[in-house]
Order: structure tokens, then C-alpha cells, then sequence
């Protein structure tokens, strides 16, 4: 093959081949990809209704409950202005406690719970998800006194 | 008095990094052999100096030194003595340092083996060794002072994450440096190839083992990350896709690709410019990596507590290199490529799928890595880009990419004559697809499309790798032995195949169930019954835990016992899993204890997963054929060429033996 052939080639395939990429990466994004939403976010009613999220925030003091010798537990997720009751089933990361920042996957169902199929939390206790971080910004007054809610009212629907 | 000394050491590392990243390149553009005379020895002083800054910080985490701040928020008194020394690189300050550290002993390791090569050249490596040096020691200096006192020393200090006290994760930071630091050495030898407005094969020859060696280091560094994740996260998973772990793999994907096109380049004279613009693309991956890690821009499970300053600077600086590298490429690089073809059954064009696939799987892991990103600023929404999405689009140009490893490693060079699967490649070919289908269906007991795909491509390349070495060994009487780099191509090209058919049957066929157990209890998981015997507390050097016994049992056959823990580290108070594994080369057996559910009852993680150590051992092997090539006599061959030289001169010089 001539060197112009072979630049030509290599070109062609190069753009071929991230023409394909591209289109199923993108048709792909549409199925995997999740949306933060803040828990204020969910009382207003904006969150996607037929698909999974994320969802952060921290987890609400003395709400952890679960039946004795049951996988199942509920918690209350707060960003200090609304709260969201969420349901898990499952092991919980080592990380998870009252009082500190969690993210979860899953959906809001019938009755407004958000049922989570991952709760993740992080490997370092200092560190919060940015994303969680940001959701709670508007609220705390002075993190150091730890859950100290806003003055702003949380708007309708908190259940 | 240490820790200041310590710093000072740091300061005239500068300086000397500062000379050799001026000096040489000054030289090089003169011609002036003095000045280029003093890149080895700004190098080698740079090299001691941060040597004694590494071993103040050492020491200063050996005798407690709490009034260090980094030293008290990393270790503590009952640490163990061999996590004391790990932890010097257990945070953020003191990784940096190890990078400047590691860098140092590239730059004189390039500055030892480089006698073969012109001295301009040389010059210009290391001077661009240098510039880099002064980058990451300003770095440190400015934003990231591992030697920074507090005004009041803490009795104890905050100890080390529990996370990182472990054997694996203790060698896994180091490992993955060698790496990223090693493409160092590709990058600068770019950048003086570009300078020097010619690239010699003889060059290209001299740069492949550098290139091999980092890509071996950073395999192996990603492996030990990856089976570190497994064993003591408590999770059961070995890759997450999380930014972190592709901001190492990216570095990867392109590494992979330059040690491929530099064949092209050495052999043929071939691809030079787009070498060119892989070892700049693998370092500067690198350096995103870096930046992806320390400024927490990102969100990841593995993320660091993090400060935007040290992002800012790191993004300046990887502003600067890849700048002035594209600038440079732009302007000199469409001089250096040579005019010669190739037809297209030949080695250089599966060569060139391998490094269009390889791209293009990079563009994929940085599109998904970066979206979030993205979508956050222009403000669209917080999004987040899951394992699922990967899983699904790595696999498009990965899959023909393994298929096509087969048939690549046997064609020739110019033009392929015969036809290859009639040939060499017949009984692999056949024993792929008879044993794409057997595997699964007799050991596992369930066919689908992409299990079978999976298992055809792992039985293709293995078997693919091993026409080569089994014609070496049965050759007849007299017939030319496999060169070492024919052997540890082949090998690599089995590691591959091992790794796939891992992750083939593992994704697949595992297991995985979250139950709720109380002592007495049995469970039956994949065919095991896993009993939970008993629950009891131990006592560590500096934690205390909760231990589940397990008993697991094959059709009432004792298999193995296990035992998994809940620690609760004394200083930090959190609580970390451990989880218990059975090992067998077909299977991992994996327990974890999740939470206490009630009086006795427990969580309790249990998964089976089959061939899950072929993942790592996959990798394992790939490097070690890096390994083996990396001994190949043509590498070496400048340094017997000067021993026959002194010879001649008729000096005594003991043979190598």
C-alpha cells in the first residue's frame, strides 16, 4: 500500500470507528446514565418518575430502623431542608451511619419511599461526596454542631 | 530537626532539578559538551537529595514525630512498624513525594543505561526529566509540604485509614507510580526526538524496554489495586469503574497501544509521528490521572479528602505539558515520518487496528470518566455514569481487538504470503469454537451468546499463544530457538486470554446473595453449604473485631473453614470488613459479615465466584511476558558492541555472564 493509502486507511477507520462508537455510546448513555437529585428536589416532585436515580444526603438521626433478623431497613435521608424516607435490602457499606453523608441508587415508589437497591459510602470518613457536599451547602448553618437545620421551609409534599 | 532538614533537601533537589532541566537542553541546542556533561550530575545530585527528604519523612513517621502534621494525621503509636513505613505514601503530601521520588530514580536509572545513544539526545531526555522534576517539586513545595509542623504536637496521632493497612495496598501505590512515572521516560524521549527534528530507529530500539518496563509496573500496580478491591472492600467486585480506577486505566489502554507502534516504529520505520503522539498522550494521561485523584474534582468511592488548590495546580501544570507538547508535535512531527508501505495483510496493519481499538476504548473510558464533569458545568444536571454503561461500550472495541490478537501475532512484516488459518492457525481455530461451547455448557451448565463469544475468544488467544512456543520446542534438530521477544509476546498475548476467559465465566456464572444468618445456621449457595459456626471477639494490635466462624461443606464433604471479620480500629473508630475467602484455582469462596441485625443474627455476604483468579492471573502473565521481552539481546546489543570496542583498545573487560 502507498503511504497516502495508509494515512487514508488509518483515517477512515479512526473516524469509522468513532462515527460507531460514538452512536452506540450515546444510544448506551441513554439506559446507564443516573441523575443526582437533591432530596429538596424529590419533595418538589422533580425527580424522574419511571427510572433510577441518586439520591444524597445524610442520613437523618435515630431513624434507622429495622425488624429484628431482617435484611429489610428503612432510614431517613436529610439535606438539612426536606426529608426522604428510603428502604433497603441488603449489606450496608462499612461506612453507613446516623449522621453521616450517603448516596444511594434506586426509584421512588407508590407511596413516595425511595426504595434503594445501592447504598454507597465512602473510604474516608473526612470526605463527602461533592455532589452531597453541594445538596446540603444552602442549609447548615455551622457543620461543626452537627445537624442543624435551615431556615428555609422545606416546600410541599415532605412526608 | 529532622523534618527541616528534610525540607531543605527538598529545596536543593529544586535547584539541582532546575539546572538539569536548564543546563543540558542549553547545551544540546549549543552543542557545548560541558553543559550537557552536567544533565547525569544534576540528576544523580537532584536524585540524593530527594532521597534524604524521602528518608527524613521516613524517619519522622519511625520515632512518632507528631508535631509533624502529616505524621499525626497518618499514623499513630501502636501502628505496626511496617505500616509506619508505609504510610509515608498513605496520604496525599507523601504520595507526591514518592512520585518525586521515583521519578528521581528513573531519570538516573535513563541517565546509566543511555551511554549508546548520541550525547545531544541524552541531554535532551534528561532535560526534560528535569523540567518535569521541577514541576512535581513545586508542587510539593508549595502546595503539599509533607515536613509542615504543627504548633502543638498531638500526644497521638490520627492513624493510618484502615483501608490502607493491608499488604496489598500497601505495595499497589508504588507499583502504579513506577508506572505513570516510568511513560515519563517515552514522553521526554518524545519531546527530544521532536527537538531534535530526527527519530532514529536506533532511538526508538533504546526507548521499548523503558516503555515495556512501566507498562509491566503499571499492569501489575492496576492488578494489585483491582484484587485489593475484591478482598477488602467487602464488596465481592474487582473492577467498579470508578474514576479513580480509569484514571489509572487510561494511562494503561495507551501504554498498550505505544508498545505496539513502537514495534512498527523500530521495525519498519513506520508510524513514527502517531508514536510520537501516544508516548505524549500516555504520560499526559498520567498526569490527568493525577489530578483526577487529587482534586477530588470527581466523585468516586475512592476519592480522597481533597483541596482544590492542589487540583488548580496540578490542571495548570498538565495545561503547560500538554501544550507545549502539542505545540512542538504540530510543528516538528510531520518531518519525521518516512515514506514506505505496506500491504494489507501484513503485521503493520493489525498493528494499526491494535492501536485504533485501543483509542478508541481510551475515548470510551474518558468519555464516561469525564461526562459527569461535563454535564455539571454546563450545568444539565448531576449525572453519574455507571458499571453498566462500561460494561456494555468497553466491550465494542475490545472484543474484535481480542479476536483479531490471534491472527495478528502471526502475520509478518510488509506483506503476509499464504493463507494464515489454513496454516498456523487452523487447530486454534477450531479448538476455540469447540471449547467456546463446551466450557460453558459442560462445566456450568448454561449456554448464552456471550458467555460463548467470551470463552471462544479466551481459548482463541491462548491457544493462538501457543503455536509459537510449542513449534519452538519441538523444532527439529538445528532449527532457530524463539527469540525472547517472540516468547514474551506470546505469553503477554496469553495473559490476555486468561483474563478473559476470568472475567468471561466470572461475570457470568457468579453468585452473589446478601442473607440473614445467626450462629447454628446453614445456607446452600452454589452448590456449597456454608454453615455459620460461631461468633466471637478477637483482639488485634490496634483494632478489635468481631469473627464469624463458617464451615463450608460439599455434599456433606468438609471443604474449608473460614473466617471473616467486622474490625473496629481503636484510634479512628471505624469499622472495616474483612472478608474470609476460600481460594481454589477454579473458584473463590467468599464470605463477608455485613451488620448486626438483631440479638445473634447477622448479615451475612456470600458469593461464589468462578475463575475469578484467572482476572489476576491474567494479568500476572501478561507482565511477566513484558518481562521476558524486556531480556531480548537486541536491547542490549550497544553495550557488547562497547565491550569489543575496549577490547580492542586491549583492556581486561570481564564478560558478561
Amino acid at each position: 500500500m502507498k503511504p497516502r493509502q495508509q494515512r487514508m486507511l488509518a483515517v477512515g477507520l479512526v473516524i469509522v470507528g468513532v462515527a460507531i462508537a460514538t452512536g452506540l455510546t450515546l444510544q448506551a448513555m441513554k439506559d446507564s446514565m443516573m441523575f443526582f437529585v437533591s432530596v429538596t428536589e424529590v419533595a418538589e416532585g422533580k425527580y424522574p418518575a419511571d427510572r433510577n436515580f441518586r439520591v444524597g444526603g445524610l442520613v437523618k438521626d435515630g431513624t434507622v430502623q429495622r425488624e429484628e433478623g431482617s435484611l429489610e431497613m428503612t432510614f431517613e435521608v436529610t439535606d438539612l431542608r426536606c426529608d426522604l424516607g428510603v428502604s433497603y435490602s441488603g449489606v450496608l457499606p462499612d461506612l453507613f451511619r446516623e449522621g453521616q453523608g450517603v448516596v444511594a441508587h434506586g426509584s421512588i415508589d407508590e407511596n413516595g419511599i425511595f426504595v434503594a437497591d445501592e447504598i454507597l459510602a465512602k473510604h474516608d470518613e473526612n470526605y463527602m461526596a461533592p455532589e452531597v457536599a453541594d445538596s446540603l451547602a444552602d442549609h447548615v448553618q455551622d457543620q461543626t454542631l452537627g445537624l442543624q437545620y435551615g431556615p428555609e421551609e422545606c416546600p410541599t409534599g415532605d412526608s | 530537626m529532622i523534618p527541616e532538614i528534610g525540607h531543605f533537601a527538598l529545596i536543593l533537589a529544586l535547584s539541582l532539578a532546575l539546572l538539569q532541566g536548564i543546563l543540558p537542553m542549553v547545551g544540546a541546542q549549543r552543542n557545548d559538551a560541558t553543559m550537557m556533561g552536567t544533565a547525569r550530575t544534576a540528576a544523580f545530585g537532584q536524585f540524593v537529595f530527594v532521597v534524604i527528604a524521602y528518608a527524613c519523612l521516613t524517619w519522622a513517621f519511625l520515632t512518632n514525630d507528631f508535631s509533624v502534621a502529616y505524621v499525626a494525621g497518618h499514623s499513630q503509636l501502636d501502628l505496626p512498624t511496617m505500616y509506619k513505613i508505609t504510610a509515608v505514601w498513605g496520604g496525599h503530601e507523601g504520595s507526591v513525594l514518592l512520585w518525586v521520588l521515583i521519578l528521581a530514580v528513573w531519570t538516573v536509572a535513563v541517565g546509566k543505561y543511555s551511554h549508546s545513544l548520541p550525547e545531544t539526545f541524552i541531554a535532551r531526555v534528561i532535560g526534560v526529566l528535569g523540567l518535569l522534576s521541577v514541576g512535581f517539586l513545586l508542587f510539593v513545595l508549595l502546595t503539599s509540604n509533607p515536613f509542615d509542623r504543627l504548633a502543638v504536637a498531638p500526644a497521638d496521632g490520627a492513624d493510618l485509614n484502615p483501608l490502607l493497612q493491608d499488604p496489598g495496598m500497601a505495595i499497589h501505590p508504588p507499583m502504579l507510580y513506577i508506572g505513570y512515572v516510568g511513560f515519563s521516560v517515552a514522553f521526554a524521549f518524545a519531546i527530544a526526538a521532536m527537538i531534535s527534528g530526527d527519530l532514529d530507529e536506533g532511538w526508538v530500539r533504546w526507548t521499548r524496554p523503558w516503555t515495556v518496563l512501566a507498562w509491566i509496573f503499571l499492569t501489575l500496580g492496576i492488578a494489585l489495586g483491582s484484587w485489593w478491591a475484591y478482598y477488602e472492600l467487602g464488596w465481592g467486585g474487582w473492577w467498579f469503574w470508578d474514576p479513580v480506577e480509569n484514571a489509572s486505566f487510561m494511562p494503561w489502554l495507551i501504554g498498550t497501544a505505544l508498545i505496539h507502534s513502537l514495534a512498527v516504529a523500530e521495525k519498519r520505520g513506520l508510524f513514527k509521528s502517531w508514536t510520537l503522539m501516544l508516548a505524549i498522550a500516555a504520560f499526559s494521561l498520567s498526569l490527568l490521572g493525577t489530578f483526577l485523584v487529587r482534586s477530588g474534582i470527581i466523585v468516586s468511592v475512592h476519592a480522597f479528602a481533597s483541596d482544590p488548590g492542589r487540583g488548580l495546580f496540578i490542571l495548570t501544570f498538565l495545561g503547560i505539558v500538554v501544550t507545549s507538547a502539542l505545540v512542538l508535535y504540530a510543528w516538528r512531527a510531520p518531518s519525521l515520518d518516512t515514506e514506505a508501505g505496506f500491504a494489507i495483510n501484513s503485521r503493520e496493519t493489525f498493528l494499526l487496528l491494535n492501536n485504533v481499538l485501543l483509542v478508541i476504548a481510551t475515548v470510551v473510558v474518558f468519555f464516561g470518566t469525564l461526562a459527569p464533569l461535563v454535564y455539571e458545568v454546563l450545568d444539565i444536571g448531576k449525572i453519574s455514569i455507571g458499571p453498566p454503561w462500561f460494561d456494555k461500550v468497553f466491550l465494542l472495541p475490545m472484543l474484535p481487538l481480542v479476536f483479531l490478537i490471534g491472527i495478528g501475532m502471526h502475520t509478518t512484516w510488509r506483506q503476509h504470503k499464504g493463507n494464515l488459518l489454513l496454516g498456523r492457525l487452523k487447530i486454534p481455530a477450531i479448538l476455540s469454537i469447540v471449547l467456546g461451547i463446551a466450557i460453558p455448557w459442560l462445566f456450568y451448565g448454561r449456554l448464552d451468546l456471550m458467555v460463548c463469544v467470551g470463552t471462544t475468544a479466551a481459548v482463541w488467544v491462548v491457544a493462538a499463544s501457543l503455536v509459537d512456543p510449542i513449534r519452538s520446542w519441538r523444532r527439529p534438530e538445528g532449527a532457530a530457538r524463539i527469540t525472547p521477544a517472540v516468547l514474551g509476546q506470546a505469553i503477554a498475548h496469553l495473559g490476555v486470554g486468561l483474563f478473559v476467559f476470568g472475567v468471561t465465566i466470572v461475570s457470568a456464572f457468579s453468585v452473589e446473595t446478601d442473607n440473614s444468618m445467626r450462629p447454628g445456621e446453614t445456607l446452600d449457595v452454589a452448590g456449597h453449604a456454608f454453615e455459620l459456626r460461631e461468633l466471637r471477639q478477637v483482639q488485634g494490635p490496634n483494632y478489635t473485631a468481631i469473627e464469624g466462624i463458617v464451615e463450608i461443606r460439599k455434599d456433606g464433604k468438609f471443604v474449608a473453614e473460614v473466617r471473616p471479620q467486622k474490625r473496629q480500629y481503636l484510634v479512628q473508630k471505624n469499622w472495616m470488613t474483612e472478608a474470609g475467602i476460600n481460594v481454589h484455582w477454579n473458584k473463590d469462596l467468599f464470605v463477608a459479615l455485613g451488620d448486626q441485625l438483631g440479638n445473634d443474627t447477622w448479615s451475612v455476604r456470600i458469593q461464589y465466584k468462578p475463575m475469578i483468579r484467572f482476572i489476576w492471573l491474567g494479568c500476572l502473565v501478561m507482565a511477566l511476558g513484558g518481562l521476558i521481552a524486556v531480556t531480548d539481546r537486541r536491547y542490549r546489543a550497544p553495550a557488547t558492541q562497547r565491550v569489543r570496542k575496549n577490547k580492542k583498545k586491549g583492556k581486561a573487560v570481564p564478560e558478561p555472564a
